[in-house]
This record gives C-alpha cells, structure tokens and sequence, in this order.
C-alpha cells in the first residue's frame, strides 16, 4: 500500500473546509432542536386559538440587556406573566436613548430553558428588524407570542430574555 | 520509488558522507536523526520556558493573597504556561522521537519527504518567538486561557491576539507537515517484510496519531481564522450581536481539542509498548489488542468532544451520549493498561530507569484515568468544572503519562542515539525525585478541587491555604528535577560509558538488533531484511 503525499494533502484541506462547515452545521442542528435558545417566528394567521390548554399555567419572565456599549436604557415593563400554551399574549419592552445622536440596535433573542426555545414562537418582535432611536427618544415596542401547547410538562419557568447590540460602525 | 539511479551515479562518491560542519548543519539539514536531534531540543528548550512560568503561578498561590504578580500577569503566566507546554513541549517532543526512531525502526533510510522535513522543524522557533514576543507588547501574552474561548480572545482580547493567531496557524502548518511526513514514511518506506502488523507499536501509534493530527489541526487553524475575521473583517462567528454564537467556539475548538488530547498520548503509549517488554524480558501481550485499541481510541476521539462543555447547557440526551460515549473509551484504555501489565506477569523484571519512568507512567497514567471517569460523568462533572481537580486530572495524564514516557524514551534510547550509556545512578535519582515531587506538586489539588477551589484565578479562599503551599513546594522541587535532567542529558550527550550495540539485553527491533550504537549518520541506505 503506497500513498501520495499530495493526496494526503487533500485531507489536511478538506478538514480546513470541514471546521467552517461546522458552521452551517451547527445553526441547522440548533434550528431543529432549539438547543441555543433562538425562538422561532410564526405568521399570526398560523395560530390556532382553539387550541389553548387552560389547565396548565406556565410563568414566563422578561430580561433585557444592553450589549456593546449601546447607550440605551432598556427594559420589559412587565417584568413576569402567567401564561397558557396556546393562547397568544403581549408583553411590551421600553427602550430610551441615553444618546444626543441618532444610534441603531439590534435586539438578539434567547430563551431558557433551552428545551422550550423549540415551542416559544413570536408573531410579532422588534427583534426581526434593527431599531433606530433619535437622540433621546423613548419608544415601547410590543413582542406578541405564543407558547406551543406539545411543551414538556417539566417545564413551569420560561426566560426570554433580549439583548440590544450596538450596529454603529466605530 | 525515491531513488533516482541517474542523480546516484553522479553523487556516489558522497554516499558515505557525515554531516556539514558548523552551525549551517542545523539549519540546512535534511537528516532525520539531525531534525529529531532539534525537535527534542526544542521541546526541551519549550519545557523549561513553560516551567518558569509554571514556577510564577505556583509561586503566586504560595500563599493566599496576591503577594507577586498582578492578576493579568497571571492570566498570561496559566495561558501561556498552556499553550507553550501543549505545542511547544509534548507535540514537538514526540515529533522528535518520531523522526528519529520511525526510520531506524522501519528499515527506512530517513523520512519520506526530507526538505519538507526541515520545513516542519524551522517554522517552530519563529511561531514560538512570535508568541514568546507578545509577552513584551501593550496589552501582554495571551490571557484569556490556552482554550481561548470566544468573547474572550475576540471581542475582550488586546490587540497582541493577532500574533498569537499568526502563531497558532504556523504551529498547525507545521504539525500537518509532520504528519503528512510521518503517514508517508510509514506506509511508504517499510523494509520488506516489515508487514503493518509487524511494525513496533510506537511506530503503529504514530501513524495513527498522525492521522488525528491531519484531521484536527485544520479544524483548529479555522477556529483562529474565524476569530481572525470575527476581530477585522466584520463577520460574526461568535459574536450573537451579529447572529453568531460563542458557544460555537467551544464546540469548534473541543473538536479540535479532544483528539488533541490523545495526539499527546498515543505516542506515549507507543513508548511504554516498547520499553515494558525490554525490561520484563517478555514479547508485549496481546500486539493485535494494542493496535485495535489503538485506532479505536482514535475514532472514539472524534464523538465526546463536548464532555469539556457539560456546564454551558445542554439537553440531558446531549449529556448522556456524551457521558456514555467518553466512559466508552476507558474500555480500549483499560485493554493498554491490562496488556502492559500482564507483558510484566512473570517477567524477568529489571528495574533500569527508563523501565522506572515506564512504570510511573502506568501507575500515574491511571490515576489521571480515574480522575478523568470522574470527570466524564455528567451530574458530577457540574461541581467538578473548572475546579483544581481538572487541573490535577489532566497534569496527572500530560506530566506524569505524556512527559513521563518522553523522559522514559530518552533513557531508553539514548544509548543507541549517543553510544553513550546515561548514568544510571543521576538517573534513579531524577526518576525518584520527579515522582515524590510530582505528587507533592499534584495530589493536593485533588482535594482543593474537589472543596471547589477554582482553577486559573490568583488568588483563593484561605481554607486551601495549606495544600497549595505543599502543592507550591512539590512544584518547585519538580521544576528542579528538570534543571537535573539537563545535566544528565549534556552529561549523556558528552561522553559515558560506551553502549552496546543491543544497549538493553532484553531489547528488540531493527534500531537495536541490525544498528551500531550510535547509529551512521545514513543509516538502511540499503533496507534491511526482516523476518
């Protein structure tokens, strides 16, 4: 059995291609188990409102962040709610702009446990597009969700929390 | 297939020749008993670098408070101490042993692709020099850890990173290289009759040992390009402002990091095949087992990565496979260690100090073993994380298993390499100084571990003031072992009494049975026959 360095070569390569196809690997494994926590988005019309489980009740709690030095002063105005899965509910979040200058944010959502990111869908989220703040504005912005009825019974305590990222270049 | 009948006619006056003279030799060379000759030298130099720094940390946790160093000088000292040992020490130093004994064990007449060969060494001092420099710039060494986890090294890391990425890419190329060399030399070069299953097991595990490196160091060198881009060039792979996720990198780097692990000890164990049977004056028990064993470690390498990860989040199936799977491998590691043992039963045992330093390796190894099981256990691994008891486990297999059997390959084969015996009293001496130090030095960080003292932080709580003072005081003592070790070693290389051309009465193999001690400097320029 003789082998040809060069052929070798190709494996040292192909592993270099293999550690960025972990990549795509990685968000792919993550989407279908929802094991980093990134919720899903549904359309409103996809909600089945006769569909909600009043029997049971589950606490969902709201944290926010600010990331990278983003001037923003950010918070739920609701900081806990009882939830039942199925039924859509809203939660509104205020944000204020410490900043004279016009600044733009993104909100980077996560949920724990992370066996519940998979049922914690949202129809609507400030999360899906970048805000913008003009210096010193104060904006509330709504996050409609739903949490899908086939969530574990183990789960009582759900965490969304936000973080808001800087997308000022400098 | 290499020779070239019409360039050996033209040079055959040269064929007997010895090596260049003057310091041009080291650097041109294309010997493979020269480049090994730099590898062990490196390794050696590297071993000291990153000791000194052991020596700072431990000097540091003398005593609670913070009494020498600022803490972000010790950041650099755990860092740097990691990353030097890792892939300036062990790697190199097995690198070494490779070049110099696979040809000579294999009937070859040197590697397969010398030039590149040279390539593979030269690059290291310019790497570790460009990491070393870092220590001296504005921002320091590198801090963040030697599994230098993203945000740390990306987002929160000095702008001194950027060399250490430069290093680590030049590391990596070198090591394919190695590898690359290595396979080609193995399967190519063979003496006839030299069958795969006849190959000397230290040969077998660094074949193996050189596919993990050309499957996982390219995996590594695109975790730095990725942190390289995420610092520069506006991408996001672990940066969750951008859609990234940091907990990427450690799945990205763990993939890399545990075959690594075993990169460090399946050479190793390939020397204590070797050295066992010599002094049980018996042939090894179960050859096929070890091989198997071996390669099956190997694979098994690839599916546990993320056991180091058990406290970031992970569902309870993640954390069963990954438990189930790491326990897994304790099966084909206990095949070594029970085939060692049984090569001992009834042997005509001798006690020389290379068989020394193999025996602390198999009883040291497997306390690093157990320790690790314990590790790999999902529900309990959540106290154990980050505490000194990971610290003690995993010095426990790379100082008292890796390094152990390099020191036991030196004394075993450096009677062949120089034709100069050792001397065996100055080595009994290192031997049994290391041992009590190393346990001095590392057992109590077993129990500070276990009482939740945490790893990589200057200072601590004043209940583990006691155990890191004798944890402090056999560190210093092994440190010291090693300054000993370098005398015996120039001592060696000097002059000694003059070697046999077996050196060992019960050794076995083409370097020892069809080779004068020293080898010439061409050695098999016509293969051997092997039975």
């Amino acid at each position: 059995m003789k082998v040809s360095p060069l052929r070798l070569a190709a494996i040292p390569l192909l592993m270099f291609g293999f550690g960025f196809a972990l990549v795509p690997l990685y968000d792919v494994f993550c989407d279908i188990t929802g094991l980093n926590g990134k919720t899903g988005r549904i359309e409103a019309s996809e909600i089945d409102n006769s569909q909600v489980d009043k029997s049971r009740t589950i606490e969902v709690r709201f944290l926010a962040n600010t990331g990278n030095g983003l001037p923003w002063n950010f918070q739920p105005l609701v900081k806990m709610m009882e939830i039942h899965p199925g039924q859509v509910y809203e939660a509104m979040f205020r944000v204020r702009s410490a900043s004279d200058e016009p600044t733009l944010g993104q909100a980077i959502p996560s949920v724990s446990p992370g066996l519940a990111a998979e049922y914690f869908n949202k129809t609507e989220c400030f999360c899906f597009t970048e805000q913008e703040l003009a210096g010193r504005e104060t904006i509330d912005m709504p996050v409609r969700f739903v949490v899908g009825t086939g969530i574990s019974e183990n789960i009582e305590q759900i965490t969304l929390s936000y973080t808001f990222f800087s997308l000022d270049k400098g | 297939m290499y020779t070239d009948t019409a360039h050996d006619a033209a040079h055959g006056e040269h064929h007997d020749h010895g090596p260049a003279k003057g310091l041009m030799r080291w650097v041109t060379t294309t010997n493979h008993k020269d480049i090994g000759t730099l590898y062990l030298w490196l390794a050696f130099t590297m071993l000291l670098y990153g000791g000194s720094m052991a020596m700072i940390i431990r000097l540091e946790l003398f005593q609670p408070g913070l009494q020498w160093v600022e803490p972000h000088f010790f950041n650099q000292m755990t860092t740097m101490h990691g990353l030097v040992m890792v892939f300036g020490a062990i790697m190199p130093a097995f690198v070494g042993l490779a070049n110099w004994l696979i040809p000579i064990m294999i009937g070859a007449p040197d590697m397969a692709l010398p030039r590149m060969n040279n390539w593979s060494f030269w690059i290291l001092p310019f790497a570790f020099t460009i990491l070393a420099s870092t220590t001296f710039m504005e921002g320091g060494a590198p801090a963040f850890g030697w599994t230098f986890y993203a945000p740390l090294s990306t987002t929160f890391a000095p702008d001194t990173t950027d060399f250490f990425i430069f290093a680590v890419h030049l590391m990596g190329i070198s090591s394919v290289m190695g590898a690359i060399n290595v396979i080609a030399t193995i399967l190519n070069m063979r003496a006839p009759g030299m069958t795969l299953m006849k190959m000397p097991l230290f040969v077998w595990t660094w074949l193996i040992t050189a596919y993990l490196l050309i499957a996982v160091m390219p995996v590594l060198a695109g975790a730095v390009t990725m942190m390289l881009t995420d610092r520069h060039f506006g991408t996001s792979f672990f940066d969750a402002a951008g859609g990234g996720d940091p907990v990427m990198f450690q799945h990205i780097f763990w993939f890399f990091g545990h075959p690594e692990v075993y990169i460090m000890i399946l050479p190793a164990f390939g020397v204590i095949s070797a050295i066992i049977p010599t002094f049980a004056r018996k042939p090894l028990f179960g050859y096929s087992s070890m091989v198997y064993a071996t390669a099956s470690i190997a694979i098994l390498s690839f599916m546990v990565w993320a056991h180091h990860m058990f406290t970031v989040g992970m569902p309870v199936a993640g954390e069963l496979y990954f438990m189930y799977a790491t326990i897994l491998i304790s099966v084909p590691t206990g095949v070594k260690v029970f085939n060692w043992v049984t090569t001992m039963w009834k042997g005509s045992m001798t006690f020389e100090t290379p068989m020394l330093w193999a025996l602390g390796f198999i009883v040291m190894f497997t306390i690093g073993g157990l320790s690790g099981l314990m590790l790999g256990v999902a529900p309990v691994d959540t106290q154990y994380h980050d505490t000194y008891f990971v610290v003690a486990h995993f010095h426990y297999v790379l100082v008292t298993g890796a390094l152990y059997s390099i020191i036991a390959a030196f004394y075993y084969w450096v009677p062949k390499w120089t034709g100069h015996m050792y001397d065996e009293k100055l080595g009994k001496i290192h031997f049994w100084w290391s041992t009590i130090s190393v346990n001095v030095l590392f057992f109590p960080q077993h129990f500070v571990g276990l009482a939740g003292m945490p790893r990589r932080i200057p200072d601590y709580s004043l209940q583990f003031a006691e155990f890191n003072m004798i944890s402090s005081i056999g560190g210093f003592a092994f440190g010291l072992a090693q300054i000993f070790f370098l005398y015996i070693v120039i001592k060696t290389i000097r002059g000694g009494v003059k070697a046999t051309d077996r050196v060992w009465e019960g050794a076995t193999g083409l370097e020892f049975e069809q080779l004068p001690s020293p080898p010439p400097y061409h050695s098999f320029t016509e293969a051997p026959t092997v039975k």
